[in-house]
């Protein structure tokens, strides 16, 4: 329903081709980096002949094997008890009064950077962490903090438990915008008139075909926890430490050496993670197996009362820690000393606020405008290429929404070591531009998700009743779509925003320690580190896209004042 | 937001056109033309590479930068490390690259096998500056020998003084009455009292200290340690070491299962009453901790009977730093003594000078005399005798043989 | 001929199937009123005559309107003026503005808001110019949906079931009123309706596809 294409003089071409490069130039760029030195080829670094050493000299590090059976097993089991508490609450509550409770307050937790609700959780369930604290002594006879191996456990579980929770609110958020795609209310009413319970209607009549929608963000889950360093840093086990961790660690080593060992090893964590998704796969099939015997079976499965309410206390779990999560953050960040096993510090102070406030400036300049930045390229980026579909009426295809899930699926330690090799060559790291384009990479894929659905089910009528004024292609798109459009735009770049600020790797290896972020500095906090600055950093850092976020419910309303659609 | 983005862009351009310059005059930096230097480091920014993860030490470092700022127009950026290789490693990596000016790192705090690695990797620049810094003088030679041999290896003016380290043990006496004093105490305290110790995995600093100070108290020859390390001897010779090390174990904090990160989380597990002993290689630390509320103020400190290692940190200058003049003029204040007593004061940080007082003009002496030490911090004399650093090979062969045994193998 | 819009031999082709064969011409100020079940064809044909044809449509023949083949034209050249069953009036914007939104870009600021407020004055609007178009009740919108087609000075009017979400008792009105205006400005109209009554009034001629 539009006008005929302008032809090929029409600049909007360029965008989807740019839009390409960005997503998978620097990837090719990164794979490349370090895909050669990992066969022992990079002449720059002494190495002139392709070799298999290194990739054997790697597999003899202290851990090696278990960081790599420790980097499947987090990446599939984080996804699974995700993807499970997620669904088993949407079947468990979907249009009750409950689910509406509950969805609000998971938006806002998606902003929270998975490094902050790392943080808060470690403290939180720390053995001198503030749970026990509440409960000690007189409930625990405790006067010394138990010596339990919690947090940094070899196992990964309490990796595993800050991973789920950092994820449960992204699938959330996927499930619900792909829930509206699909008629469920009518499905589910198909299924209950049936005789099915409640649950079991769900869980036959939506989900296989929302899982559909599901399976790129999972297969990012996948990826990210089986990759993932900051966290791994915050919670993961040390002695070994996991596979990405020693790879951060042997990039940095003094030797020469070690450069390609690192490659090497990178070249493995892209086999762990790819083994990660394979499993996955097949496990999709095998569910999908038995689901199919159990759908046909007949059986009616009315008695889901104590489904409902494991699934619905589940969730709630999940919400209350974050909350205190947060909460914990506050307290240690103006703490005075805090004896254990006191409940609450023997004072409270703001001066640790004040003295860092100076320290903490920096940082936080340099993480929002490299947020606003690379949030506001990647806007541009994806309207001028929706609106190019639009004029040109194509589709984005399957195959290019895989190009757009790529940065998320490849794990960063891999390629972003690459680039940043080739980068160090021509004295380019370290500086702005660079560390923003890397972080363009990764914001793109949310903003365009967040704007697509937005902007293709704008109501057509409007452009075309604005076209037959007589108006022109782009007076009809800034005056009229772009305008409409703006809140969903501003909650693209909230949500741009706070991708950005957590970002650790691009900052960290593309910055060289030039350009540190609240990000980078609240990580490098989290060895041992101070208790009241990590509260402080780990605030700051959720505070900035919180920020974003209130921006976008409240610019609409003072842009256009007095008008009800904005409302 | 802007001006930000001015400013990167501006540094960008301020970077090219100063290695531009730089290709113009390569090494002429001559410090005994002290005016000159001063001159130069005019605008610059200075890159000081240091650890980041103390925040008094960074609160100190953030004085300084504000110090040299009023005092010489130059900016001091302190980029926080993780791990002092990384600036070693970029260093490395630019010179494979080709990077002959205009590094990305000015000044690095150093010591130990990180100075040794980048003297032989001739990283540094060629030259005896330290010495010829106009504050040198003032710093104790003739006292303290690790200023002039780092681990062994001799510093050759390539490298600045900048404090001392003794490490030092410290435990809360309100729950502690008397410590263990000597290794078979300290290894019967554990025994009796598990899950109460730990110490700093290597190769973090303080946990390859804790080796070296063990690995003194154990050797059966201590002075094969001042040599370098002898590979076919290695395991014979270390034997006590680990068979030590294997004693403590299940006894340890988290069975041993887990070590501590750095000074910084031993201090916290002290601070909760985790473990009862803490270490740190700055001797003024726990009162320090005491003064800005982090410690109860029932800490104390103790030292084992037979000696504590002991060394000097430094600072050092990359060949390749694009404003060496500003490096060596932040070196040089480092070294005064305004920067050194405050360095001192334990309710900074707390860290030992390198300067001999009594050679200072009287209002530097002054600085000196006005410090207090805390009730956490041993007297000069309750230290014992020093145990210099071993050479620097020793080091790496135990952090290597440590992570062999004590972390999870394949 | 002049000033009428003429359909000459259009075929109209969906996925191959045939969805109509038109060839007739639409007076100034005259009316057809097209009738039809859904997907007859009748929208589509709204959408060939202004330019919105979607690709899996295809057609031959041609559409003059004004003496001027408008077929291939740019839909923002046509001069061919919407209404459908939603007002659709901009919401970010004032009733005014919305007005002006319309108005070619020829003249002084001045000029024309003059013409817009001489629009509203026209139809006893006015105090409703700084408005927000949401807090206007349907029959008021409408009323300024067709103003602001009207102040383009299309030469044509393709009114797309514009009074079906209307109740029955505004109906009457807003339709006389726009089919007034039609025939005032002398504009040639297509109406796609089914309601019967819309075909009754429209004093035209009624083709059922």
């Amino acid at each position: 329903m539009h006008n005929k294409a302008k032809g090929w003089g029409d600049p909007l071409v360029l965008a989807p081709v740019l839009m390409i490069v960005a997503l998978t130039g620097p990837l090719i760029a990164g794979l490349a980096g370090v895909l050669l030195p990992a066969f022992g080829f990079f002449p720059t670094l002494g190495g002139k002949h392709f070799t298999l050493s290194f990739l054997h000299e790697v597999t003899h590090k202290p851990g090696f094997w278990y960081s790599v059976q420790l980097s499947i097993w987090i990446g599939v089991a984080t996804t699974f008890l995700s993807l499970v508490i997620v669904i088993s609450f949407f079947a468990a509550q979907w249009g009750s009064p409950t689910f509406q409770r509950l969805s609000r307050f998971i938006s806002p937790l998606m902003s929270v950077p998975h490094a902050a609700a790392a943080f808060g959780f470690a403290f939180l369930i720390a053995p001198s962490g503030w749970i026990v604290r509440l409960f000690s002594p007189w409930a625990t006879g405790f006067n010394h903090p138990p010596d339990w191996l919690v947090i940094n456990d070899p196992a990964g579980n309490a990796l595993l438990i800050g991973l789920v929770l950092k994820e449960i609110p992204f699938i959330f958020l996927v499930a619900l915008s792909a829930s509206s795609q699909i008629n469920v209310d009518e499905r589910l009413k198909v299924a209950r008139s049936l005789g099915y319970g409640r649950v079991w209607s769900w869980f036959i009549a939506v989900f296989p075909t929302l899982y559909k929608q599901l399976r790129l963000p999972i297969y990012a889950v996948i990826a990210f926890s089986s990759s993932v360093v900051d966290v791994a840093l915050i919670l993961g086990p040390n002695f070994p430490a996991m596979l990405p961790v020693q790879l951060l660690r042997w990039m940095n080593d003094p030797e020469l050496e070690m450069r390609f060992v690192a490659a090497a090893g990178a070249v493995w964590q892209l086999g762990a993670t790819l083994l990660a998704l394979i499993s996955w796969r097949i496990g999709e099939a095998l569910v999908g197996y038995i689901g199919r015997r159990l759908t046909i079976s007949g059986e009616r499965q009315k008695n889901d009362h104590w489904f409902r309410a494991l699934a619905t206390l589940m969730m709630a779990i999940v919400i209350v820690t974050f909350v205190l999560s947060m909460i914990i953050l506050a307290v240690w960040s103006c703490a005075g000393f805090w004896r254990f096993p006191n409940a609450l510090p023997s004072g409270f102070t703001f001066s640790r606020w004040l003295e860092n406030a100076g320290s903490v400036w920096t940082p936080v300049v340099n993480a929002m405008s490299i947020a606003i930045t690379s949030t506001m390229i990647c806007v541009a980026l994806t309207l001028a290429c929706l609106e190019n579909e639009f004029r040109r009426d194509i589709q984005f295809t399957p195959a290019a929404l895989r190009i757009l899930y790529l940065p998320l699926i490849v794990p960063q330690i891999a390629f972003l070591f690459g680039i940043s090799v080739f980068l160090v060559r021509y004295g380019l790291d370290g500086s702005f531009w660079p560390v923003t384009l890397a972080h363009t990479i990764f914001v793109l894929p949310y903003v365009f998700l967040s704007l697509a659905a937005p902007f293709r089910n704008f109501d057509l009528r409007y452009l075309q009743v604005a076209s037959s004024l007589g108006v022109s292609q782009n007076k009809v798109l800034f005056s009229v779509r772009l305008p409409m459009l703006l809140k969903p735009i501003l909650l693209a770049i909230a949500l741009g925003i706070a991708i950005s600020i957590a970002q650790y790797l691009p900052t960290l290896l593309i910055g060289a320690g030039r350009l540190p972020t609240i990000t980078t500095e609240a990580v490098a906090l989290a060895a041992g580190g101070d208790r009241r600055l990590i509260g402080i950093y780990a605030l700051v850092q959720t505070l900035l896209p919180a920020i974003g976020f209130i921006a976008a419910s409240l610019v609409p309303r003072a842009a256009f004042p007095d008008r009800k659609f904005f409302r | 937001m802007l001006k930000t983005l001015a400013k990167n862009l501006s540094a960008i351009g301020l970077l090219t056109s100063a290695i531009l310059a730089g290709a113009a005059h390569a090494q002429d930096v001559e410090p005994a033309d002290w005016s000159s230097v001063v001159e130069a480091a005019k605008g610059q920014e200075v890159y000081f590479n240091a650890w980041g993860g103390a925040p008094n030490i960074n609160a100190y470092i953030a004085w300084v930068g504000e110090r040299v700022e009023a005092e010489y127009g130059l900016k001091l950026v302190h980029v926080k490390l993780d791990d002092t290789a990384n600036a070693v490693n970029r260093v490395v990596t630019e010179k494979a690259a080709g990077r002959n000016e205009g590094g990305s790192v000015d000044l690095i705090w150093i010591n130990g096998e990180n100075f040794a690695s980048m003297k032989r990797q001739s990283l540094l620049i060629d030259q005896n500056w330290s010495e010829q810094l106009p504050n040198y003088q003032y710093a104790d030679i003739a006292g303290k020998p690790t200023l002039t041999y780092d681990f062994t290896v001799p510093v050759d003016g390539q490298e600045s003084p900048w404090g001392m380290a003794q490490l030092t043990f410290y435990y809360d006496s309100a729950w502690l009455e008397t410590p263990p004093t000597s290794l078979e105490d300290l290894a019967l305290w554990v025994e009796k009292n598990p899950g109460r110790f730990t110490y700093a995995a290597p190769p973090n600093f303080i946990g390859t200290t804790f080796l070296k100070q063990v690995l003194y108290g154990t050797i059966a020859d201590q002075s094969l340690l001042r040599a370098p390390v002898v590979e076919a001897d290695f395991d014979e010779v270390t034997a006590p070491l680990w068979a030590y090390l294997d004693r403590l174990k299940p006894n340890l904090w988290r069975s041993g299962e887990v070590y501590a990160a750095d000074t910084t989380q031993l201090k916290n597990l002290l601070a909760d009453g985790e473990i009862g002993i803490a270490m740190t290689f700055n001797p003024g630390e726990a009162s320090s901790a005491i003064n800005a509320q982090e410690l109860p103020d029932t800490v104390r400190s103790f030292v084992l009977d037979y000696g504590s290692m002991g060394n000097s940190h430094f600072v050092t200058i990359p060949y390749n730093a694009n404003a060496k003049e500003g490096a060596m003029v932040v070196a040089n204040f480092l070294l005064s003594a305004e920067a050194q007593a405050r360095k001192a004061d334990e309710n900074v940080w707390g860290d030992p000078s390198v300067l001999d007082i009594n050679a200072l003009p009287a209002e530097g002496k002054a600085m000196f005399d006005a410090l207090q030490r805390g009730p956490a911090t041993l007297a000069a004399d309750e230290f014992g005798a020093t145990l210099l650093e071993p050479d620097a090979t020793w080091a790496v062969k135990l952090e290597e043989e440590w992570a062999n045994r004590y972390v999870r193998s394949n | 001929m002049k000033d009428a819009l003429c359909i000459e031999n259009v075929c109209l082709f969906h996925d191959g199937a045939k969805l109509l064969d038109l060839n007739l011409d639409i007076q100034p100020g005259e009316v057809l009123t097209v009738m039809g079940p859904s997907g007859s064809g009748k929208s589509s044909l709204l959408n060939l005559i202004s330019g919105f044809l979607p690709p899996s449509f295809s057609f031959t023949g041609r559409v003059v309107l004004d003496g001027v083949d408008i077929t291939q034209a740019d839909p923002a050249d046509r001069k061919v003026g919407l209404m459908f069953q939603d007002p659709l009036l901009f919401p970010h914007l004032s009733v005014e503005d919305n007005l002006m939104f319309g108005l070619p870009a020829t003249g002084s600021k001045e000029e024309r808001c003059a013409k817009v407020r001489a629009a509203l004055d026209a139809v006893n609007m006015v105090e409703l110019g700084h408005r927000d178009p949401l807090t206007l009740s349907g029959g008021q919108q409408s009323r300024i949906a067709l103003l602001r087609v009207l102040l383009s000075e299309p030469k044509a009017l393709l009114l797309d079931e514009p009074f079906s979400a209307l109740d029955s008792g505004l109906r009457g009105k807003v339709r006389d009123f726009v089919f007034n205006q039609a025939k005032a400005k002398k504009l040639p109209t297509i109406l796609v309706t089914h309601d019967q009554l819309d075909a009754d009034h429209s004093g035209g001629k009624i083709i059922t596809l």
